[in-house]
């Protein structure tokens, strides 16, 4: 029955996350899938795929496209006891579900005094860099970590795909789930089970003396790169994930910070308004006196993502501008 | 001609270090250049020379420590030195060209300039600005090497001489001393006057509705910069009165009271890392009041940043200390030695004050005077202190 063996296994962030869900729907009856086309078709991503057979078309549940309608079905289900994981293809298409999300699933436990719960899951996917253009590539996320009443991850390691869905459907408020679409044929070695898998704090991927590059979700691994190739130049970049998107872990950042004394934030949204833009603010708040240059971003740059694939390269953070960004902050020419 | 000596930079100094040459063998100084820094352990002070000449030689090295009176260089006479002239030149033009040009006034390259003054504003990073705090450091004298030329935690670790890397525990260097040295520096004098000086104290409070009504209608159309306040006047008013009241003015040395012959104000300035300095505003009995502000936002502004000239801080012959914008009322003084007297005004308040037989509410502060009973008597101070009321009372005159 249990699909877990006791050693360390190698699998895809996809199939991290499709284990994350038969599990959970295993541990409890409660738990059940709905979306477009996450039943036959096995998920436009294919995260879903085998688990209609396993589990039925009472619990693998194909909605209509209409989002408003299942998100909204999603959040009456969660108020009602359920505990729903609701996928929505991507985050462009989630505004037609913004007001169900930002209206009733993040406002209706503050507006009933706590006496009705939302313990809903929704995943969306988000970002760019597949050649899909401007409908489905963009990085909405921090829209919604704007809202009180959500809590927002963004899981960018194999693990995290893995673990972090337990204590999303245990938490008693609304968790959006940002899967990365580069992200899904990543391999990892994993556990059998991750001690750390909360959904409160960041962490720290690669740790470094000279200079912090915040990020979270694919960027990660592009700020990984890049501190791969500052250590040729003698700089040691600290890498920290941030996992949660809201609530930020301020105390992580501001700690980085405090040993490294330099930041530069890549975040794939827009930078008008972004995450990164956030981060900035909390430094410039919590770690002013620490700073010993100013905090530097890598942003998407200010359009609607382009469908060339070279117009799509040139539009996103990479690990060229993320290296440019960081010899700036440490003060080399480069 | 002889040889330049380490000055005497406070009544308090006893040994000096030189932290930079902007001389070297072969330059030729004139009178009020300035030839090299000295760390005092209280500051780091520009030093003048007050002869004409040619450096022969530099007897004492950058980082040695060395007793007041030690000679630093020897001074040759333009066109007749011995060594660098004859070598240099048989009969004809004039002597070697300065390594260093050394201008009269601007201090050169080594030390880097000072506040900038061509609307350019030094870039520090705010890390590097609290670590320069923390080093006793002035940041604006730093080099900065960081983005944009700004100035980095490491330029100013290498301007304190430190190799500190970490934010481990800084290691063993002079900078942190600093205040520690300064704080014994201060506890050293002040237990002198504390221990030799007879002090008698006096308090008069002043009216300053006059004053004020003068300076507002003053200030009324000039730029905040010029604009004169109730400290400038009261500043004037003491050196006018101190050019009349000998017996405050002067320093008390070997047994006997030697007045001077200007009004050299010294001003008590708090440092912002701790301790406090007291440059002299020169003939302050004879500048204006725009002049004399002007000199004291100069003053503050280089004490706080560095800067003074070592004439600047010897020279004091009565000091002033304005406590008013810490909000005290009563400044009970302490005397500099060798000075004999320190004059201490407290914050200008609103007060119920007796004009006739009418209540009224003015302005009004607390002019304090501490005085040394060796050289004056209650009765000269209190004469000392009404006249220093009379003058403030006709701000347009000074």
């Amino acid at each position: 029955m249990s699909t877990t063996e006791p050693t360390a296994r190698t699998m895809s962030y996809r199939e991290a996350l499709r284990e994350a869900i038969r599990d959970a729907m295993q541990a409890d009856e409660r738990v059940f899938l709905m979306g477009e086309d996450v039943g036959a078709y096995g998920g436009s991503f294919g995260v879903s795929r085998g688990l209609l057979d396993e589990f039925g078309p009472e619990r693998i549940r194909d909605t209509p496209l209409s989002e408003a309608a299942f998100v909204g079905a999603g959040i009456g289900a969660a108020m009602g006891g359920m505990r729903p994981i609701v996928e929505v293809m991507t985050v462009n298409f989630s505004l037609l579900a913004l007001d169900q999300i930002v209206n009733n699933a993040a406002t209706i436990p503050h507006m009933s005094g706590g006496q009705v719960q939302v313990p809903l899951v929704v995943r969306m996917t988000t970002g760019a860099g597949r050649q899909l253009a401007a409908q489905h590539s963009h990085s909405l996320e921090g829209w919604y970590a704007h809202v009180p009443g959500l809590k927002v991850l963004a899981p960018a390691t194999v693990a995290d795909a893995r673990w972090m869905l337990g204590p999303a459907l245990a938490d008693p408020n609304p968790v959006i789930v940002f899967e990365h679409g580069s992200l899904y044929n990543r391999e990892d070695e994993i556990g059998v089970e991750d001690a750390a898998a909360d959904i409160t704090r960041a962490a720290i991927r690669r740790p470094g003396r000279d200079l912090t590059l915040v990020a979270y979700g694919q960027s990660v691994w592009t700020a990984l790169e890049a501190a791969e190739a500052l250590v040729t130049e003698g700089v040691e970049a600290e890498v920290l994930d941030l996992r949660v998107l809201r609530p930020l872990d301020t105390h992580a950042i501001v700690s980085s910070v405090t040993r490294t004394h330099r930041a530069v934030v890549v975040d794939e949204m827009w930078r008008t308004g972004s995450l990164a833009a956030e981060v900035s603010a909390v430094l410039t708040e919590q770690a002013f006196y620490e700073l010993d240059a100013p905090v530097g971003r890598v942003c998407t740059e200010e359009l609607p993502i382009p469908y060339a694939g070279h117009l799509e390269q040139a539009a996103l953070p990479n690990t060229a501008r993320v290296l440019a960004a960081a010899r700036e902050a440490v003060g080399g020419d480069g | 001609m002889g040889d330049f000596l380490m000055p005497t930079l406070g009544a308090d100094m006893t040994e000096g270090k030189i932290v930079t040459w902007l001389v070297g063998p072969g330059d030729e100084v004139h009178h009020g250049d300035i030839v090299a820094t000295v760390d005092t352990s209280k500051a780091e002070i520009d030093v003048e020379i007050f002869e004409d000449g040619v450096v022969e030689e530099l007897l004492v090295g950058v980082g040695e420590k060395v007793p007041v009176g030690t000679p630093l260089a020897r001074i040759a006479a333009v066109g007749a030195g011995p060594k660098a002239v004859t070598e240099a030149a048989p009969p004809s033009p004039p002597p070697p060209a300065p390594k260093i040009p050394v201008p009269a006034s601007a201090p050169s390259p080594a030390p880097a300039p000072p506040v900038s003054t061509d609307g350019h504003r030094t870039r520090i990073s705010p890390l590097a600005r609290r670590v320069a705090a923390d080093l006793g450091v002035d940041p604006q004298t730093v080099t900065g090497t960081g983005p944009h030329g700004s100035v980095v935690r490491a330029d100013v670790e290498r301007a304190a001489g430190t190799t500190a890397q970490a934010p481990a525990p800084p290691p063993p260097s002079e900078a942190p001393d600093r205040s520690t040295a300064m704080r014994q520096a201060i506890g050293a004098l002040m237990s002198r006057s504390k221990r030799e000086i007879p002090h008698y104290h006096l308090a008069l409070d002043i009216d300053l509705h006059r004053t004020e009504q003068w300076l507002t209608r003053h200030n009324e159309d000039l730029p905040l910069a010029q604009r004169l306040t109730a400290a400038g006047v009261l500043l004037a008013a003491t050196a006018r009165a101190a050019a009349r009241h000998t017996d405050m003015n002067g320093h008390y040395v070997d047994g006997a009271f030697a007045p001077a012959d200007g009004v050299h104000l010294g001003v008590a300035i708090s440092l912002r890392a701790g301790g406090l300095l007291t440059p002299a505003i020169k003939h302050a009995d004879t500048l204006a009041l725009e002049d004399l502000m002007a000199r004291l936002r100069d003053v503050v502004q280089r004490a706080r940043t560095g800067g003074l000239r070592a004439s600047e801080l010897a020279a004091p012959t009565l000091t002033v200390t304005d406590l008013g914008d810490r909000g005290v009322d009563l400044v009970h003084g302490v005397i500099y030695p060798p000075q004999v007297a320190l004059v201490g005004f407290g914050a200008v308040r609103p007060r119920p004050w007796a004009d006739g037989d009418a209540l009224a509410v003015r302005p009004v502060v607390t002019a304090t005077l501490a005085a040394d009973h060796r050289v004056s008597d209650g009765h000269r101070g209190a004469l000392f202190l009404r006249d220093i009321d009379r003058l403030v009372q006709a701000p347009e005159e000074l």
